[in-house]
């Protein structure tokens, strides 16, 4: 049952799919560092994306990998709108209140999508998304492979606006001290839907990585959010690398548990985990505080 | 217990019971079984998270407990209807007070304890798609068996006066612990937990009290379910969309009242038939609706509807006094 050549592969396939987790507790773990709220809707918000990677490539023909380069700056805006406009003021800045507020959207856009669409299961048919790259030992799914190395360039890409750029210090001085922030003239306001917008475009990319071997419906991204959920909590609510570990980490937690215990169990052993740490260790295996 | 704080409550309930007089449609009277079934599960909640300040997003977990323990007992172990319906409710109360001892005792609160409600709902209902006993994806088919003995009834209406008697107690409970020391204790820690605590309240304690008597609750509701549809699932039992129906309710009537999450119920399900009219039969836009009036509630009416009319109240008396009276400074 340990042999190697099942697990290894299982492994390896986890550490792939956990990379797409990571990239979805990216974009949550930024919103609760700066925000430091949790948001309810991002597992609609991610539904949304799959829809629109679908019809950009349905509609205009447009390869998901490329569509991402479009729709990754329509989400962004999509993303500060949402915070500028809807969610700041509706809150009144009352964290039981935004937690309502990303609810009530997350019923919003989830619903808006099955009256839209129906309760259809969508796919998309690439040639690539059979091809598999044999290493001897193990086969990798090309469109994994393919994610896996997106989200480390987004991951990169994201440390850098962050640690180089003075929209990232802004964010960063918010983060840390909102207050002193705001008396050293930053617009807190705008840095909130700012970071907002990142969060949102980070699933914008997730979901044209995830489209071409995945199924869409109005309920897909549900299928990630608590996963997400754990991956932010184990990782250190906040914490970027946090979330880029915890979300190898629990692809391959599912993976093996998938292995083990039978295709429908395996998302309990992400569950189990994610109670056991909240009681446990709140603050997460990585993170500093709550 | 004064009888001056019990008689609003007393008109609303036979007020209520006399609908059955005055409507005879089955479509009404089902109509207003699922508006008290709402209140009940949303009064559940309301103990916990009006009261208590602890915003649970998983108490499908109750409920789906609830619904299958009734079933299950009858449909496997052949255990009577009604004594099945109490035993769910006591299971109910114990899943609560467990959920509630590890959470609380873990410190977790805010986000957190929302997350975990919401895990411990998530892994029932895994657990209730595969476990042989619930009947797995199939679900559980209650028998059945139209007799009073076996909680089933021909018509609508005992089961509108069963329904009523539980929202009525359910009022009753919240009216005493909002009368109670208990209550008193309770609203101190949602207020300022720290402080509670440095005046000798036992936080923890309060919290997995009140978590247990919202579940029990909320378990009843459960349990009727399962009696009133005779059908059981684990999306329908511990999904996602009454743990929602449980905290829209008295967030929209008013959280924190007795009577919010009747009125909250009220007004949701009106809401959610008028959009069903206007919408066809079309999935999905009921709960648009529900999510925009979510919204738009917590920015203009944080207190709720309740709190709307309680204003308009106050407005009108005011306007009726002849001599100006001192307007008091309202905190909230």
């Amino acid at each position: 049952m340990l042999s190697p050549v099942i697990l290894i592969p299982a492994v390896l396939n986890g550490l792939l799919i956990g990379a797409v987790y990571a990239l979805v507790a990216l974009g949550l773990t930024l919103i609760y560092g700066v925000l430091h709220i949790i948001n309810f809707a991002h597992g609609a918000l991610l539904t949304a994306a799959m829809f629109a990677a679908f019809f950009v490539h349905r509609l205009l023909g447009l390869d998901p990998y490329l569509a991402a380069v479009l729709l990754t700056p329509l989400f962004f805006v999509f993303g500060y709108g949402l915070q500028r406009f809807i969610i700041a003021p509706a809150a009144h800045g009352e964290d039981r209140n935004i937690l309502l507020v990303t609810l009530g959207l997350a019923v919003i856009i989830e619903n808006g999508l099955l009256y839209a669409f129906r309760a259809d299961t969508r796919t998309i048919n690439l040639d690539y998304a059979f091809r598999v790259i044999d290493l001897g030992i193990v086969f990798l799914a090309v469109p994994r492979v393919v994610a896996f190395g997106v989200v480390i360039v987004v991951a990169l890409i994201l440390w850098f606006v962050m640690s180089r750029t003075d929209t990232g210090r802004a964010i960063r001085a918010v983060a840390k001290e909102k207050l002193g922030a705001e008396l050293s003239g930053i617009d807190v306001a705008h840095i909130y839907a700012v970071t907002f917008g990142l969060g949102t475009a980070c699933l914008a990319i997730a979901a044209c990585l995830l489209i071409p071997t995945y199924y869409v419906n109005p309920q897909a991204g549900n299928a990630f959010v608590l996963i997400a959920f754990t991956i932010v909590v184990l990782g250190g609510m906040g914490s970027v690398a946090g979330a880029l570990l915890g979300g190898l980490f629990v692809g391959v937690v599912e993976s093996l548990s998938g292995l083990y215990l039978g295709e429908s169990l395996g998302q309990l052993g992400i569950f189990v985990m994610f109670i056991l740490v909240l009681l446990f260790r709140p603050n997460g295996l990585f993170g500093e505080r709550i | 217990m004064t009888a001056r704080l019990l008689l609003p409550l007393l008109l609303v309930v036979v007020a209520l019971a006399l609908v059955p007089a005055v409507v005879t449609s089955n479509v009404a009277l089902n109509f207003m079984v699922t508006v008290l079934l709402i209140a009940l599960v949303g009064q559940g909640w309301n103990v916990l998270g009006g009261y208590g300040g602890q915003y649970s997003f998983g108490h499908s977990a109750f409920f789906g407990t609830g619904a299958y323990v009734t079933a299950i007992l009858q449909v496997r172990y052949g255990v009577n209807a009604w004594l099945g319906f109490a035993l769910g409710i006591a299971t109910g109360a114990l899943v609560g007070a467990a959920i509630g001892a590890v959470s609380f005792r873990s410190g977790l609160r805010g986000s957190y304890f929302a997350l975990v409600t919401l895990a411990f709902a998530e892994v029932l209902r895994i657990l209730a798609s595969v476990t042989p006993i619930t009947g797995a994806g199939v679900g559980t088919l209650i028998k059945l068996d139209l007799r009073p003995e076996a909680l089933q009834f021909q018509s609508r209406v005992p089961f509108y006066w069963i329904i009523l008697a539980l929202v009525a107690i359910s009022l009753i409970v919240a009216r005493v612990i909002e009368a109670s020391r208990f209550g008193a204790w309770l609203v101190a820690v949602r207020e300022n937990e720290s402080a509670a605590r440095a005046l000798g309240v036992n936080a923890t304690l309060m919290k997995v009290s009140a978590m247990t008597i919202s579940a029990a609750i909320t378990a009843a509701a459960g349990c009727f379910y399962a009696q009133y549809f005779l059908f059981v699932d684990s999306g329908i039992a511990f999904g996602p969309w009454i743990s929602v129906e449980a905290l829209l309710a008295p967030i929209i009537g008013g959280i924190g009242t007795v009577f919010g999450p009747l009125l909250g119920a009220l007004v949701v399900k009106m809401l959610g038939e008028l959009a069903k009219l206007v919408a066809g039969d079309a999935p999905g836009l009921d709960l648009v609706i529900y999510g925009c009036v979510l919204i738009l509630v917590v920015a203009f009416a944080p207190r709720g509807v309740g709190g709307v009319f309680h204003e308009f109240y106050n407005f009108v008396s005011r306007a009726w006094t002849p001599a100006p009276t001192p307007m008091r400074r309202r905190d909230g």
